[in-house]
């Protein structure tokens, strides 16, 4: 069993730079920062090291931080310029029963991160998920489309904080 | 019952309007299209169990919508599946009826404001004959529903053009 504090100094012997940072003055649990075009690398390392054997992906979600600029568009709705999107990746050990949460962020207008599927096949879904509400682009996902949401859906990403819904919906009327 | 107690006096004769007949036939076996979208289905469940048993009322859960009179469209319609919806409604065969049931296919229910993917009741795709309100509503509620389904068929004619 390993506290955060020491996967941390594990990580960053093994991955230098592409740790960015472990984030311990939180309220809820610490979380290690990672660059998030080499999470892929990291996870499969965290999954088949045999000290650590994080055989199971308990839940990968996505964020919209809003912290970029609020900004007026165009037509006049506010939109956020800037920031960041990120992804937390909340990861257990069946086997040492140690568990550890990683945080990943990319910019708000590319969000691109490398897709964690193939270490974990659950995570197909998971991603599917984060795209489909926030539009987050999984780089190396086998079948990145909308999986809750309708496919044809084209009014963006529903969870985004400057998400504007629209006001119809192959004729049907949307707003209450 | 109403419509027949009067006339079994004298061997086996029955005499009725043509219209109360084929309202009461009707009435009296209402098959519903087997469909549940939400926790609302749960309820519709309950409903058709032991307990509380649909059955006696004639509504038996069909496999199909063309075999089906009635569809309770039980739970939170999202946008996706409000054309799956209207497509099983047009499946059926008229004449059929539309119960909506709770408050989500009502008008949206809890999701109101900031359900995106919600459709403010399913009346904005398919008609409505009895709305019956609750969250979920209680299978004594359901039945309530039925009943006024039932009165609105007995007065309906399919003699006569409307």
């Amino acid at each position: 069993m390993k506290s955060t504090e020491e996967i941390f100094e594990i990580l960053k012997a093994n991955f230098g730079e592409s740790i960015l940072e472990l984030v311990a003055a939180v309220p809820v649990e610490k979380f290690i920062r990672i660059n998030q075009l080499e999470i892929d690398k990291v996870c499969l390392f965290l999954r088949d090291d045999q000290d650590l054997l994080f055989d199971s992906l308990m839940n990968l979600s996505g964020v919209d931080d809003a912290n970029g600029k609020k900004v007026a568009s165009e037509n006049g709705d506010q939109i956020i310029s800037g920031g960041t999107l990120s992804v937390y990746y909340h990861l257990e050990s069946t086997k040492y029963r140690h568990k550890l949460v990683l945080k990943t962020s990319a910019e708000r207008e590319k969000p691109d991160i490398i897709s964690v599927s193939n270490v974990w096949r659950h995570a197909d879904w998971h991603e599917r998920e984060a795209y489909d509400l926030l539009g987050i682009n999984f780089l190396n996902h086998p079948d990145l489309r909308r999986i809750l949401m309708p496919y044809d859906w084209e009014a963006g990403y529903p969870l985004r904080k400057d998400y504007k819904n629209p006001e119809f919906y192959q004729g049907m009327k949307v707003p209450y | 019952m109403g419509l027949l107690d009067k006339q079994f006096n004298d061997d086996n004769i029955v005499i009725t309007k043509v219209d109360d007949l084929l309202n009461w036939a009707r009435l009296s076996s209402l098959w519903q299209v087997g469909f549940g979208l939400a926790c609302c289905a749960i309820e519709m469940m309950a409903t058709s169990a032991s307990h509380y048993d649909f059955d006696r009322f004639g509504v038996i859960p069909r496999p199909s919508p063309r075999q089906s009179d009635v569809i309770i469209i039980s739970g939170t319609v999202t946008l996706k599946m409000a054309t799956r919806v209207k497509r099983l409604y047009e499946q059926m065969p008229d004449p059929k009826y539309v119960i909506s049931m709770g408050s989500c296919s009502n008008c949206g229910g809890p999701y109101w404001e900031h359900g995106y993917h919600v459709l403010k009741g399913v009346d904005r795709v398919i008609p409505v004959d009895v709305y019956v309100p609750g969250c979920p509503p209680r299978p004594e509620a359901l039945l309530e529903g039925l009943l006024k389904l039932q009165e609105k068929i007995r007065n309906e004619s399919l003699v006569k053009k409307s």
